[in-house]
Order: structure tokens, then C-alpha cells, then sequence
């Protein structure tokens, strides 16, 4: 248990999402027969507590570090003014998450009590009595504090997501809302980093031994994780070789592929790919479409902002406004690349039934609330560039629209 | 009430009597349903021998049966078994649990023994005794075809469960086993061959918008998860999708547990059997998931076995051969027997004579042990009676009696303590640690370590006695959990509940059994693996050594557990937590 809560402490440190020391330094706790915790902070008295109420064997707590300090607080602020909880409605919320419930103090019995229903809760804090600092995100694990690493950074994403998205929407229905615009603008900054445009340090393919085929995956799951287009264990990336289809384990965590990566025969022959990624499926499909031999899948946020914003007057007059993830009826694309409808999954809705298609007309392709899908055709060279492509566009168009919303 | 019906009825086969029992919305608050109700009827007659007319068989469904809460059309079967000693019990799947709610029953408590074979038959409100001898001595099937119970739930036993085997079985609607701990006998015991329950009455629902968002967002996990309904899943592929698995992960027990590969999985797979049966979807009432397969050809209507089946009628017994496997599935189904304790009975005895199975002299086997003759009378005791009886008390792959299913605990250290832990012997569900160390949910775990697998097993082992006692399906889990169900939960009964609220009602059925086991005996010396696991190791796989279990770091990880659920160094229950929890303490 001390390697998992050193372990994933480290992670929301790497991942931006926490400091390594100070008040943003993350704490976990794992418990077996004993409790022990990566760190020594003031919160973990009352975070101990916890273990008492809830039957959990680990416990995250982590503040935010920038920019999701200022959108987390921003969002739980509004939230304790109306219904109590964040509700984003990017797909992994939606799906996992269901709604983050907010409370606005950093007392035991309001905590475990969100706890109690929810997979996390956020602390608003900042209370003029209290010396607690705020935000702040809790999460339990019943497993591993794996659990816990992985609900938080998902709050950061859906935050993050659900933060632009209303105020593009906000912007665009011309509603002023200076508060919003103050958040907007001290985040900024956050907004300049570029991504490369030039990904020659990965492998070249195509890759003729099956060994190769393993290192290149694991070579661009943690390039995906490095450059912080997915967040926590989403994504997922396969790679066809002959007549198999090798693809990441459902919940791996794309930084270690290693020993994480399902062979799949392309014939069926097999069921040992019951652990793939959910959209294993997908990939199949679009394999035999295309012909393509490399898929990768992201969440780069602005390209899931992207897919969410719609032209409120349409969104207004819309029988499907309050199913979009699943029904959108639009053809909608951002210059060339298709967006389109689809869940999480082979469900009826699933994405696998809209995804695949798509990619005739495309080399990419955005899922509703979702993410980006890429494909390459010998390496994930070219796959990435084209991801980075897609992001800096749609980060780009998002910029200026604000800038034109908020002029004008 | 919502959700429960608030009765139940007692059927007491000695006097033919039928009363009539109220339910207090205390009571089922705290026991819920399903297992937990079961073990509560059960308690009284916690210190009687299996099969002292005093002993309950009880059926009880649970409060979502009959609703739209997803996959919660089960219900849960329990008293004392004849193979292990301790408490029985079975989820059962189907459609009886459904129409038992139907018919305006939370569960039925059958007790007495009856002087000649008789059927109970709930229709509604209006129970009957019906005189059985004419069915007597006929296999399920027969049974069911008899009966033809069409919209009906229909729970049967065959000759196994009349000729005292051990392991006997209980066959609902014709494709469904309570097949574990020797319920089949439980009933065979009392004379009972058949219940049959139809119902029209409806389970009522709080609030029913609030159950058919709890529905969705099930649904929607459960669409998102690959082990459920991804291309390989237990939809498309049944449970056989786990033998790929289990031969990938050099799991798969081998030869009576000697080994953990065995390397013909490409033939025997789930695959293999969808190309020779083209099976069809089937499911439990009220189920999305459909795991069931049956063929379409060449005979239409034959089960296509579940995993456990699949694995221990090839590799454990030391056959390849997929068209036996499914023989012997049917035969055990028709005879009334458990398909996992009939197949570690017979490589326990495969090892011990030296002798291998042909197709042909295994069937035979299944036929002797139901029809109690020939070899049959002695392996029909089950795998730890039969090898104590012939020397070889090692050779007997068993926890406390109860034959091990097809995971090999040296892949597995937290099946290795959930096997030895359950409160009904070597089982996999109770704790069912195979969905982290496997399949990944809800994230992976070290699967070759034993670090905080003690709470691990412990949650997971009261969450599960929350799932038995809903009533729902385990496999659902996989994708959703009780944060989802809690709603669901919410919504049918209108009681305002947390996950946590749930958690420690689980925590109350549990430690209510490990009371009832501990009246009759058992302690930390019987929670326990076959030394085989400590000394020898599994196969290795050019990835990954499978070396054998420390047996240091196993008791440290079972004196862990002991403290963390609140039991004694020697694994007995304490007066101070049966009452934290609101369990009665012993009364005898």
C-alpha cells in the first residue's frame, strides 16, 4: 500500500494537476489492516476520520493547482448557489461521474455524507472563518487509491471542459457574465503552450516483428500522457499487425502500456481481448474500413469543447437539445474534420455504430463530449501530428470566437 | 410498503401447513432480501445437522425484483449444506424470483420433511401441496416438460437431489443452477421436487421517473464495459469468454490443480463453441445482458456451458473436447447436479486411481454418481469426503467441502483469500475479486500480490451480500456499482439510502453467516487453501513465473482480514460487533 499512495501521488504531481510540495501537494491514504499516507499535511486528521464513515481503503485529497484551482472553485461557488453540484456533460461525466456534488466546508460529516452517494466531492472552501483553503477535491477508493487518482483528475477535466463550453454558450446567447470573464482571463496564460508539430522521435513503421508493435505502443501512450492530451486512464490506442489487432487494456493508464496491451485476432478466433479498451469494437471496424494499421484516441480538451459548442437559436429549437452526446442530427464538422453522436461502448448509441463510418471521409474524427479518434497508416507518426493539428485548430477557433463574442 | 411485498409464507411439509408472515419494514430495511433474508430465517436452526426437519429451505427474492432496476430478477435460495456444514446458498437465476414477487411473496421459508414426494405450487396468493411421486425419480428436464410451466417460474431437483448427492443441484426454468452447496439435497431431503410460481400482481415503485434514470445510467455502464457487452463479452460470447483469459493469465486449473495451463484453449475457447453451436441469446427475467447461450444446432434448445463447465470438463480432467463438455453439462443439469463439484470430484478421483477419463467413462461416472451405484456411492460425497475416504485427503480441491471453481488461487492472491475466507466454502462470488485482478474493474490490481487485499476482499464481500440480497446480478458490477444501485434502490422503495447504508447492511448479512458457521463449528482452522497451492507452483509463462503461495504472507493477509471484519485471531465472531451491527448474538 505505501508504493500505491507514493505512486499516486506522484501522478496528480506529473499530471499538473497537484504540487510537490505545499498546500497543493496531494495526499493519499491506503488502508489495509493499517493506515498509512504519503505525506504528513494538517487536513489528514479529519481526512482519517473519513476511513470511520466510509467503508473505503484508500482516500485522495488533492487542491488543484492552476488553472483548475480557479475553474474548480469558480464552478463550485456557482454550484452552491443553485443545485449543489457541478454537472458537466462531457461523456466521461456523464457516464462515470454522474454529477460532482459540492459542499461548501471542510467539515467531516459534509464530506462523508457527499461521499456517501458520489465518487467525489469538491470543498469549496474559503469560508471567511475558516482557515481552510480552498478548492479542494476528495475522492475514496474501495481498491486502490488508483480510484481516487483517477476520479480527481477526471473532475479537473470535466471542469475544465464544462467551464469553457458555458462560456463560449454564455458568450454566444449574450449573456455577460464578468465573473466569468475575470476566471477567463487570469486562465489565459494557461491557453499559450503549443503543442510540437513534428513527432519523428517516435517509431517508424511499419513495424514487422510483434516486439515492435509492443514498444511503439508503450513509446505513444506515454507521449500521449506527456503531452497532457489525455487525462487520467482515458484513451485508448491500437496498432494492426498481420492479422491481429493489438490495443490498450480497458483502464490502462496510457503512460504504462506495458504488459497492458491485448493481441486481438482480426477472425474472432479468440475472446482474450474481453480486457480491451471499450471501443475495441470501434477500432475494428475502422480497421476494416480503412485499412488504416494504427488507431489513436485522446481527449484533448478543446476538441471535446469543440464538439459541444452549438449555435444556441439551433440548440434552442433542437427535439434532440437535451441528448445531443447521443442524437445529434447535424452533420457538423470543425473545418474537415466530422463530429458525430455516440456513447461510450456497443450500447445502442455506442459510438462503434457511428465512428467507424465516419472515417471515409476522414483520417479524424470527434465523438460528442468526448474526444478526438486518428488514424495512421504504418505508425502513430503521423497519427499524432494530425492530433495535434486537430487540438490547435479547435483551440484556436475557441480563442477567436471569444475574442469576436467578447468585442463585439 | 414499496418494493417488498411485506409477506412471506411458511410452508411446513411435515404438517402441510401454510401460514402467512408479516414482514416489518425494520426487518427488511436491515436484511433487505434475497441471502440476507435467508440467512435470517436460517438463524434459528443455526446449530441443527443439514438435515433435521427444522431446517429452512428459504427462496427469497428482494426489493428490485419485478422492477426496472437491470438485472434484478434473481432471487436467492439458502439453508444448511449437506457438503460443507455451513450455511447454503444460491443466487437462482431465471424467471422464479420474478413471478414469486408477482404472486405477492418476498420469499417463501419451507420447512419439514414430507412422507411422500410433493410439489409446492404459488399461484398468487393460493399455495398447494401437490402430491409429486409420479415425477419422482425423473430428470429436470422430464420435469419441465411435465409441468410445462410456460409463463411460470418452475425450480426443480433430479435424481441427484433424491439420492442424497452431496452436490446436488436445484434447476430453474429449465436453463438456470443453484448450483452450489448442495441445495438440490436440501430439497431432495424434504421430499420436494418441484415449486411452481406464477404471479400478477406488480412490485410497487416510489418513484418510478427516478428508477428509469437509475436504469439508464446502469445501462450505460453497462454498455461501456468490455466484459460485459463489448465484442468479446459475456453478451456476444456467454461466460466461456473468460477461458481465453484464464489460459492467457496460466490460471486455468489443470489436472486437478497440478498445473495452471494446459495450452489448448484455441480449440475449447468460447469461439470454438459459437462455431459448432451458432447459439442464441437468453438471459434472467428483467436482464439486458443475456450472458446465457443456447444452440440453435445441431439439437436447437441445448445449453452451451457456463465458463466453470468449459474449464473443469477440459483442462482439470484432462480432456479436449468440446462436445463432452457440453454432454456433460446437459447430463448434470438433467440429473440435478453441480457441473464445478461433479467435475473437481472427478479429477480428484482421476488423480488418486490413476485413471483417465475417456468421453465415454465420464458420462458414465456422472450417471453412476446420480443414480447412486457403483463408483458412483462414494464419489456422489463430494471431492474432500470421497479422498479422505480413499487416503488421499490432499487430493480433495476443496475450501471447507465446497469444490473450487476455475480460477487457480496461485494467479490470484485475492481469489486465494476469498476462496478461503467465504462464508460457503471454495467460492469465487463472495468476494469475486477476479472483476480487479482481471478484468481491470473498477482499475486493476497486482493480481500476484497480497498487499490490502484483506479490506479489498472484505468490502467486496459485503457489496456482493448486498447484490444477492437486492436481488441482482454480480456480473452487472463489473460495469456498475452500488452507487448506481442505491438510486435504484431509492427510487423503488422510497427510502432516502446511501451506498454506505447498503454497505453495512451487507456487512450485517455477512457476519450473520459467519455466526451461523461458527455455531456449528467452524473457525480460523477450516478458512484454509489445499497445501497444494503452498508447495507447488502453477505453470509458468514465458512472461510471468506462477510460483506457489507464501503461505507467511497468506496468514498475514487472513489475520489482517480477521481484524478488519471484526473477528477474533481464530476467525470467530465477537459479541461487541454483532452488536455494532444489530446481528443477534448466540442464544445456545
Amino acid at each position: 500500500m505505501e508504493n500505491l499512495v507514493k505512486k499516486y501521488a506522484k501522478k496528480l504531481v506529473d499530471a499538473g494537476l497537484g504540487a510537490p510540495f505545499g498546500p497543493g501537494s496531494p495526499l493519499v491514504g491506503g488502508l489495509d489492516r493499517d493506515l498509512v499516507w504519503n505525506t504528513t499535511a494538517p487536513e489528514i486528521p479529519v481526512l482519517e476520520k473519513m476511513f470511520l464513515h466510509l467503508n473505503i481503503n484508500s482516500l485522495v485529497f488533492l487542491r488543484p493547482g492552476f488553472p483548475y484551482d480557479l475553474i474548480i472553485g469558480f464552478l463550485a461557488g456557482r454550484a452552491l448557489k443553485g443545485g449543489g453540484s457541478v454537472v458537466p456533460r462531457d461523456c466521461e461525466t456523464r457516464t462515470f461521474l454522474h454529477d460532482l456534488p459540492v459542499v461548501d466546508r471542510f467539515e467531516l460529516q459534509a464530506v462523508v455524507q457527499a461521499l456517501k452517494q458520489r465518487k467525489t466531492v469538491i470543498v469549496q472552501g474559503n469560508e471567511p472563518n475558516t482557515k481552510f483553503l480552498g478548492p479542494a477535491v476528495i475522492a475514496p477508493g474501495t481498491v486502490s487509491p488508483e480510484q481516487g487518482f483517477v476520479h480527481i483528475s477526471s473532475v479537473c477535466f470535466a471542469c475544465f471542459v464544462a467551464f469553457f463550453s458555458d462560456y463560449l454558450a454564455g458568450l454566444k446567447s449574450g449573456r455577460h457574465d464578468p465573473e466569468m470573464d475575470r476566471v477567463f482571463d487570469r486562465v489565459l496564460p494557461f491557453l499559450q503552450n503549443q503543442l510540437p508539430a513534428s513527432f519523428d522521435d517516435l517509431m517508424h513503421g511499419p513495424f514487422s516483428r510483434e516486439q515492435e508493435v509492443y514498444a511503439a505502443m508503450v513509446q505513444a501512450g506515454r507521449k500521449i500522457v506527456d503531452l497532457g492530451l489525455v487525462d487520467s486512464y482515458f484513451g485508448n490506442l491500437s496498432c494492426c499487425r498481420h492479422n491481429t489487432l493489438y490495443i490498450s487494456q480497458t483502464g490502462a493508464s496510457l503512460d504504462e502500456l506495458a504488459g497492458c496491451i491485448d493481441p486481438v485476432p482480426l477472425d474472432g478466433s479468440s475472446t482474450a481481448g474481453i480486457t480491451a479498451s471499450s471501443e475495441l469494437t470501434a477500432h475494428l471496424e475502422t480497421v476494416a474500413r480503412t485499412g488504416c494499421q494504427v488507431i489513436l484516441h485522446g481527449h484533448p480538451k478543446f476538441c471535446v469543447i469543440a464538439s459541444m459548442d452549438c449555435d444556441p437559436v439551433r440548440k434552442a429549437a433542437c427535439a434532440f437539445a437535451d441528448r445531443c452526446h447521443t442524437h445529434c442530427p447535424l452533420p457538423r464538422h470543425i473545418g474537415s474534420v466530422p463530429i458525430v453522436p455516440g456513447e461510450v461502448g456497443t450500447g445502442p448509441f455506442g459510438l462503434c455504430n457511428t465512428l467507424p463510418r465516419a472515417f471515409a471521409a476522414s483520417d479524424s474524427v470527434i465523438v460528442h463530449g468526448h474526444g478526438l479518434f486518428v488514424t495512421g497508416k504504418t505508425d502513430f507518426i503521423r497519427a499524432f501530428s494530425t492530433l495535434a493539428a486537430v487540438e490547435s485548430s479547435c483551440k484556436n477557433r475557441y480563442l477567436e470566437q471569444v475574442r469576436h463574442l467578447r468585442s463585439a | 410498503m414499496y418494493g417488498w411485498t411485506g409477506k412471506i409464507a411458511r410452508i411446513d411439509l411435515t404438517r402441510q401447513k401454510i401460514d402467512v408472515q408479516p414482514l416489518s419494514p425494520d426487518t427488511c430495511a436491515r436484511y433487505l432480501g434475497g441471502r440476507g433474508m435467508g440467512g435470517l430465517f436460517l438463524r434459528p436452526a443455526a446449530a441443527l445437522d443439514w438435515d433435521h426437519p427444522d431446517v429452512p429451505v428459504c427462496l427469497f427474492t428482494g426489493p428490485l425484483t419485478a422492477t426496472a432496476a437491470p438485472t434484478s430478477g434473481r432471487s436467492h435460495m439458502v439453508s444448511l449444506s449437506p457438503l460443507t456444514g455451513l450455511m447454503a446458498d444460491a443466487s437462482v437465476g431465471g424467471k422464479i424470483g420474478v413471478q414469486l414477487k408477482r404472486a405477492g411473496w418476498d420469499g417463501i421459508v419451507i420447512t419439514g420433511q414430507s412422507n411422500t414426494p410433493v410439489g409446492i405450487e404459488i399461484r398468487d396468493n393460493h399455495i398447494t401441496l401437490v402430491p409429486a411421486a409420479n415425477l419422482w425419480g425423473m430428470t429436470t428436464d422430464a420435469v419441465h416438460q411435465h409441468l410445462n410451466p410456460k409463463k411460470a417460474g418452475l425450480a426443480c431437483i433430479g435424481p441427484a437431489g433424491e439420492n442424497r448427492v452431496r452436490f446436488a443441484a436445484v434447476i430453474t426454468d429449465r436453463y438456470h443452477a443453484a448450483g452450489r452447496t448442495g441445495l438440490g439435497l436440501c430439497l431432495g431431503v424434504k421430499k420436494l421436487k418441484y415449486i411452481l410460481v406464477s404471479g400478477a400482481g406488480r412490485t410497487r415503485v416510489k418513484d418510478p421517473e427516478q428508477l428509469k434514470t437509475a436504469r439508464q445510467d446502469i445501462c450505460r455502464l453497462t454498455a461501456a464495459s468490455p466484459a460485459l457487452m463489448g465484442r468479446y463479452g459475456f453478451s456476444r460470447m456467454g461466460t466461456g469468454a473468460m477461458y481465453d483469459l484464464m489460459d492467457n493469465r496460466h490460471m486455468m486449473p489443470t489436472d486437478n490443480f497440478t498445473a495452471t495451463w494446459s495450452g489448448a484453449a484455441p480449440n475449447l475457447n468460447a469461439a470454438a463453441y459459437a462455431r459448432a453451436y451458432s447459439p442464441k441469446n437468453h438471459g434472467c427475467r428483467g436482464c439486458h445482458i443475456l450472458c446465457k447461450k443456447i444452440g440453435t444446432r445441431p439439437a436447437a434448445g441445448t445449453a452451451v456451458p457456463e465458463f466453470e463447465t468449459m474449464s473443469h470438463f477440459t483442462a482439470l480432467v484432462g480432456l479436449q473436447d468440446i462436445h463432452l463438455v457440453t454432454a456433460a453439462n446437459q447430463r448434470c443439469n438433467s440429473l440435478g447436479m453441480d457441473t464445478i463439484s461433479a467435475a473437481v470430484t472427478l479429477a480428484c478421483h482421476r488423480e488418486i486411481t490413476r485413471t483417465d477419463f475417456t468421453p465415454a467413462s465420464l458420462l458414465a461416472l456422472l450417471d453412476d454418481i446420480a443414480m447412486d451405484r457403483g463408483q458412483g456411492k462414494a464419489l456422489k460425497k463430494g471431492a474432500a469426503a470421497y479422498a479422505g475416504a480413499m487416503g488421499r485427503p490432499d487430493a480433495a480441491m476443496a475450501v471447507k467441502g465446497l469444490e473450487l471453481p476455475a480460477y487457480d488461487p496461485r494467479g490470484a492472491y485475492g481469489m486465494a483469500l476469498g476462496f478461503a475466507l467465504s462464508t460457503r466454502g471454495g467460492c469465487h462470488l463472495r468476494a469475486y475479486p477476479i472483476s480487479h485482478e482481471i478484468l481491470r474493474k473498477p482499475v486493476a490490481t497486482d493480481r500476484f500480490s497480497f498487499s490490502g487485499k484483506a479490506r479489498i476482499i472484505k468490502i467486496a464481500e459485503d457489496l456482493n451480500a448486498v447484490v444477492d440480497s437486492l436481488t441482482a446480478c454480480k456480473f452487472t458490477f463489473f460495469a456498475a456499482g452500488l452507487e448506481e444501485y442505491a438510486r435504484a434502490f431509492s427510487a423503488v422503495t422510497g427510502q432516502d439510502v446511501t451506498v454506505q447504508d447498503l454497505l453495512t447492511a451487507g456487512e450485517r448479512i455477512y457476519y450473520n453467516e459467519r455466526i451461523i458457521n461458527s455455531c456449528r463449528g467452524f473457525d480460523a482452522r477450516h478458512d484454509d487453501l489445499p497445501e497444494r497451492f503452498f508447495t507447488r507452483p502453477g505453470t509458468d509463462s514465458p512472461q510471468f513465473p506462477v510460483p506457489p503461495l507464501d503461505r507467511a504472507a497468506f496468514l498475514q493477509a487472513k489475520a489482517a482480514y480477521y481484524a478488519v471484519r471484526g473477528l477474533t485471531q481464530n476467525g470467530l465472531p465477537t459479541r461487541k460487533k454483532a452488536q455494532q451491527l444489530g446481528v443477534p448474538w448466540k442464544t445456545w
